[in-house]
């Protein structure tokens, strides 16, 4: 029996406003325990929750980056159960009606490009934060958090791979992190992934029975744990038995997937209109507004590294990969008309320094973009070689002074000088008589040794091409 | 009968409330009535009307996204039974 892989994910990414979603404590991460809290932010009876105008903007962005469709009328909903992080004793989200429907985005996996739908966006508030006693049965409890504007995102279950459900899951960040609305950082999860999969054999319509996994918090986690479930499941059906319906929690220390301990009330939610908050009405006028904001986004912007700077697809998806890595190049270019120099050496020297996700090290680097693009006209205007190019970098990494500073610093300019660079090559052309006779017998070969001799006197910095010219003139006669 | 007793038991439980089965017997008897008694709103044809979820027309009502005084952390944690001072503590659940 061939069995097919349906995928789908949930993803939570937490909205880079200033303050919560229904109140005015501010979402700053990593204060002291329970100093952004307030009356409505911890659920007391008789507070009056009021909608961040900023959440509604956020979401009208991510509706029309993704094509979908905004809707007119949404309404928050409460979804209720009792849970420590959850002061209230419900969670405010959308449920019936939310503020964006019927999107896709288009992914690229093992070379096939694809559309995966997106069935809806809706805004929420997220919980508090849990930290269990490891030696007594409580738990403290952070309640910050809980009111953090979120949207949650449900794509259709149209992945067939745990490589598409990457390529979705990265394209979703790259799309939030250009629109600037989420700061995507998983490990403080502000940018969260919970995963539906089930098998079915291939050509059978209905779906088969899923498992949900959670606690999977970075892409290596994701791919991991969907490759981990895939086989597990996999291995059940062909031995006949039943996937059961449950969420399992992936456990990176043990690489695999764990049922969630303790019961697992049934879903029952019992959703109803939050009658404390306003419906949301958002007319063609608001959605104009909005899409003045909206920056160029990362499928255009490839597109244009390719026709405007004649750059390869190749290098155009790495350095539109990331906005902050696009953002480089470009500040870099305006100082050196040499775009394919300066995505080489982006690609190589600039991202092997690389530690860490590229967008905060880029915000911390001590090369600016101008000093990399003043580094490449340099060596596009052949004032310096390759080999001294890349000890300045170095330097500047270092240091990050200015490539011509440095240069001088360090007596680095290349010299091109005939008279100064022939004297040279007629001290090295006496010294080596018999290299002398047999490059003159034909063996050109040796003109490698020469120049390599020449670089070795003046310490990297002779001009290679003035070099040559120099050295094929004195052997001629 | 509007509601089951096992519907009942079912809400309860949802609610966390421990019903014994003389009060599950008279909570089952009294929701009874009270959905009976509203269930005369079933009489109307309500076909060409929108569901109505508030009773103002009033839409859009927001705040601009700007930061606020919180409560101190004295403040926010002043009602709760059991505390250390940083944090709400609570009976361990996972």
């Amino acid at each position: 029996m061939k069995l097919e892989t349906v995928i789908g994910l949930e993803i939570h990414a937490q909205l880079k406003t200033r303050s919560k979603i229904f109140c005015g404590c501010s979402t700053a991460f990593g204060a002291a325990p329970n100093t952004h809290t307030c009356p409505i932010c911890l659920g007391m009876p008789g507070v009056l929750p009021v909608l961040n105008r900023k959440v509604v903007e956020f979401a009208i962005k991510l509706g029309l980056a993704t094509g979908s469709t905004i809707k007119p009328f949404s309404q928050f909903a409460r979804k209720n159960y009792f849970y420590p992080d959850l002061p209230k004793g419900y969670q405010t989200s959308q449920f019936d009606l939310p503020i964006i429907e019927h999107g896709f985005i288009e992914i690229e996996a093992d070379g096939i490009e694809k559309k995966i739908g997106i069935t809806r966006i809706h805004m929420e508030e997220d919980a508090g934060k849990l930290i269990h006693d490891e030696h007594e049965p409580v738990s403290f409890v952070d309640l910050n958090r809980t009111g953090t504007p979120l949207l949650e995102i449900v794509s259709e279950p149209d992945m067939r791979s745990s490589e598409e459900a990457v390529a979705y899951l990265k394209k979703i960040h790259l799309l939030l992190r250009y629109l600037d609305i989420c700061d995507g950082n998983m490990q403080e999860g502000s940018f969260r992934c919970d995963a539906n999969i089930s098998m079915r054999p291939l050509g059978q319509e209905q779906l088969g029975i899923r498992t949900e996994l959670k606690n999977m918090n970075s892409f290596r986690n994701v791919q991991a744990a969907l490759e981990f479930e895939i086989r597990r499941q996999r291995d059940l059906l062909l031995d006949g038995e039943k996937v059961i319906q449950e969420t399992l929690l992936w456990n990176p220390d043990k690489n695999r997937t764990e049922s969630m301990r303790g019961k697992e009330d049934a879903h029952d939610y019992r959703y109803f209109p939050c009658p404390d908050l306003i419906p949301v009405v958002i007319d063609e006028a608001w959605i104009a507004e909005v899409r003045k904001l909206l920056p160029e986004l990362p499928d255009e912007r490839q597109k244009r590294f390719v026709t405007d700077f004649g750059l390869p697809e190749y290098d155009a998806r790495i350095l539109t990969g990331t906005r902050e890595l696009a953002d480089y190049f470009e500040r870099a270019l305006q100082v050196c008309n040499a775009p394919k120099k300066l995505s080489n050496w982006i690609m190589t020297e600039f991202l092997r320094e690389i530690k860490g996700d590229v967008g905060p090290w880029i915000a911390c680097c001590k090369v600016v973009p101008e000093s990399l693009g003043a580094l490449i006209d340099l060596l596009e205007k052949g004032k310096i070689s390759g080999k001294i190019a890349k000890t300045v970098f170095l330097v500047m990494m270092e240091t990050g002074k200015a490539p011509l500073d440095i240069i001088k610093e360090q007596n680095l300019d290349q010299v091109s000088d005939h008279d100064e660079l022939s004297a040279l090559v007629k001290e090295i052309v006496a010294a080596h008589p018999s290299q002398a006779e047999e490059f003159k017998g034909g063996k050109t070969k040796l003109m490698g040794f020469f120049v390599g001799q020449l670089m070795q006197k003046t310490k990297g910095k002779a001009n290679p091409q003035v070099a040559n010219e120099l050295f094929t003139k004195e052997l001629a006669g | 009968m509007k509601i089951t007793r096992e519907e009942v038991e079912h809400v309860a439980n949802l609610a966390r409330l421990n019903l014994n089965r003389q009060e599950l017997v008279k909570m089952t008897e009294q929701l009874d009535n009270l959905l009976s008694y509203v269930a005369k709103l079933d009489e109307l044809d309500t076909k060409d009307i929108k569901p109505t979820t508030h009773a103002f027309s009033i839409s859009n009502a927001f705040r601009d996204d700007t930061v606020q005084d919180s409560l101190t952390q004295k403040e926010a944690l002043a009602n709760c039974p059991k505390q250390n001072g940083e944090c709400f503590i609570v009976p361990r659940i996972i």
